[in-house]
């Protein structure tokens, strides 16, 4: 595996996850990340030529139905769930 | 009144509710006297529906009178796990970001509980969004397992199989994305079944990681366990994933006949790493499925060294994803310091999920991410499906497979969070079988020296339930009455 930078990967994972650390958190979750990754580097040996990747156990396929509102009934039991709200939508601070 | 119920089974209280010995409020209120009893030491609950489960145990009692009710478990209290949607009733999978959720809808399989007229008493505590092997990571308390409570009941699973081990409920809800049902009973001494993926409905289940994810029953024996699992499963149209099944009847099978079963022990699985009296707990049950007339031997299953890499990898990659959602836009925690849309959401998340959920999501999105995704994210997918060829030949020569739930007993509370991998590495025995797709049960074997239980574990084939319940029976009946959690003395009373 590539040699990784751990201080840009780290800022970069922040930015991927919407989620910020402080800079003791930083460091830990790095150290921990890296014990992880260097075990799970063990994959490498694997010799997975000509092997299909597995996401799904069984082969199901897409599965439809109509495209037809249901439950319209639940918007307000939904909206009541929101931590802010107004004349029955979202509430979010300002975006631009 | 009441205290002669709480060690029987969820079958036993049934019949004797459906032959009018008992009424379901007696069966509420009895274990709502013992929740008051054990909750203060255990605390397998984050919330208790004192008022709804009393108020519900009159409606059902007239439903099993006119007829509506009248499965196998009609009247019976029980626990549901916290991250499984409960309408009207708080729903959090033991996480901040979810504190305030309540479910305008009920999950697929509390759907069929309430159908079936049984009684749900509350949510059980659970390792934040399931990630965890001993219930710690829960933002909300510390559970204790009733067998010493100086110990953690296992995880993520851990409030459901310690409220039943504790005989706060008759049976419970849980679910498995690597052992989480299977390793919590065995540490509980209670059964559990990891059920085929597919057969029940994820739909209402917060997701953790959604190709391995399943629901599944935990309970007193393996007959509770079997029949509600027969109740729990069914296409859904909600579950795309959802697979279309024979009706799942196991009674036959609760009868223990393994004349000619045939049975393999992965020989890794008695490798170095597992405690000794594991892997006695292990011979003993040997012996017996012998003694039952099944035959034995030890082979080599192969690739259970890249098990936990790609059960890792795939699971944190499907985590990062699915935990996207939680923004503080439509529910739960919203931070109150943000001023734009953004900062918002960071600070929601940065301030609502827990180490080990923040740890799971950096590490999908680092495998996902772009230069990466190669070397571990399709290399965990492709793994995964040589660990699959390898359960494929082996179910080929066996019906059944036996291997522990775990390497050891219950950690002490408060020893496992520090080293990550090293508890990452405890699931080793269950998580194949989440990244194949198979069902597995979890059955009590026996005690350690120090007072904890040992479980063991049986694997079928996909979709063949019908086998592992056989082989569970047939272990059960010839091991007896396992003992109870909160010892001998106080056994049958409260």
């Amino acid at each position: 595996m590539k040699k990784i930078s751990w201080d840009e990967t780290m800022e970069y994972l922040e930015i991927l996850s919407q989620i910020s650390l402080t800079e003791e958190e930083k460091q830990e979750t790095a150290g921990e990340l890296k014990k992880i990754l260097a075990y799970m580097e063990k994959l490498e040996e694997l010799d997975t030529d000509g092997v299909e990747p597995m996401s799904h156990v069984f082969p199901v396929q897409n599965v439809f139905r109509e495209d037809i509102v249901e439950r319209e009934d639940q918007w307000e039991a939904l909206l009541e769930n929101a931590p802010q709200k107004k004349e029955g939508q979202y509430l979010v601070p300002k975006t631009v | 009144m009441g205290e002669e119920y709480l060690t029987w089974t969820a079958g036993e209280l049934a019949r004797k509710i459906r032959k009018g010995e008992i009424r379901p409020s007696e069966a509420v209120e009895a274990s709502l006297l013992q929740i008051e009893r054990m909750e203060p030491q255990i605390g397998a609950f984050l919330q208790i529906d004192r008022e709804g489960a009393l108020a519900r145990a009159e409606e059902v009692e007239q439903g099993i009178r006119s007829g509506k009710y009248q499965g196998p478990f009609a009247g019976v209290p029980a626990a549901v796990k916290d991250n499984i949607c409960t309408k009207g009733m708080e729903t959090t999978c033991a996480s901040r970001i979810l504190s305030g959720f309540y479910p305008p809808y009920d999950a697929c399989a509390v759907e069929k509980l309430k159908e079936a007229g049984i009684i749900i008493l509350g949510k059980t505590n659970m390792d934040e969004f399931a990630m965890g092997s001993t219930t710690e990571t829960s933002a909300r308390k510390v559970t204790k397992n009733p067998w010493n409570t100086g110990h953690v009941p296992g995880g993520s699973s851990g409030g459901s199989c310690a409220a039943v081990a504790a005989d706060e409920c008759f049976i419970a809800l849980g679910s498995d994305t690597g052992g989480s049902i299977r390793q919590p009973s065995s540490f509980c001494g209670v059964t559990g079944i990891k059920p085929t993926y597919g057969t029940v409905s994820r739909y209402g289940l917060i997701a953790y990681a959604s190709s391995l994810d399943q629901i599944g029953p935990i309970g007193k024996d393996v007959a509770d366990c079997a029949r509600m699992l027969s109740l729990l499963a069914g296409q859904d149209r909600r579950d795309s994933t959802s697979l279309k099944r024979e009706t799942l009847d196991f009674e036959e099978d609760l009868a223990g006949d393994i004349r000619g079963m045939k049975v393999g022990i992965p020989k890794e699985y008695l490798d170095e790493g597992i405690d000794p009296e594991v892997r006695d707990a292990l011979k003993k049950t040997m012996e017996i499925l012998k003694e039952r007339g099944a035959s034995v031997e030890e082979f080599s299953l192969g690739m259970t060294e890249y098990v936990i890499p790609s059960y890792y990898i795939i699971a944190s990659a499907e985590a990062s994803s699915n935990l996207a959602r939680f923004d503080g836009v439509k529910y739960g925690y919203r931070s109150p310091h943000a001023d734009s849309l953004h900062e918002m959401y960071k600070m929601t998340r940065s301030e609502g999920f827990g180490t080990e959920v923040k740890r799971r999501i950096f590490l999908g999105s680092f495998v996902l991410s772009s230069g990466y995704y190669d070397a571990y994210y399709l290399k965990a997918l492709k793994a995964r499906a040589v660990i699959k060829e390898a359960f494929d030949r082996a179910f080929a020569a066996y019906d059944v497979l036996l291997g522990p739930a775990a390497p050891q007993t219950a950690p002490k509370i408060g020893e496992s969070l520090s080293d990550p991998l090293q508890m990452y590495l405890g699931d080793l025995y269950t998580a194949a079988v989440n990244l194949a797709g198979l069902p597995a049960i979890s059955v009590p074997c026996t005690v350690s020296k120090a007072g904890l239980p040992i479980g063991i574990q049986l694997i079928g084939d996909c979709l063949q339930e019908k086998k592992i319940i056989r082989a569970a029976a047939a272990f059960e009946k010839e091991r007896g009455i396992f003992p109870k959690a909160y010892s001998g003395t106080k056994r049958g009373k409260i």
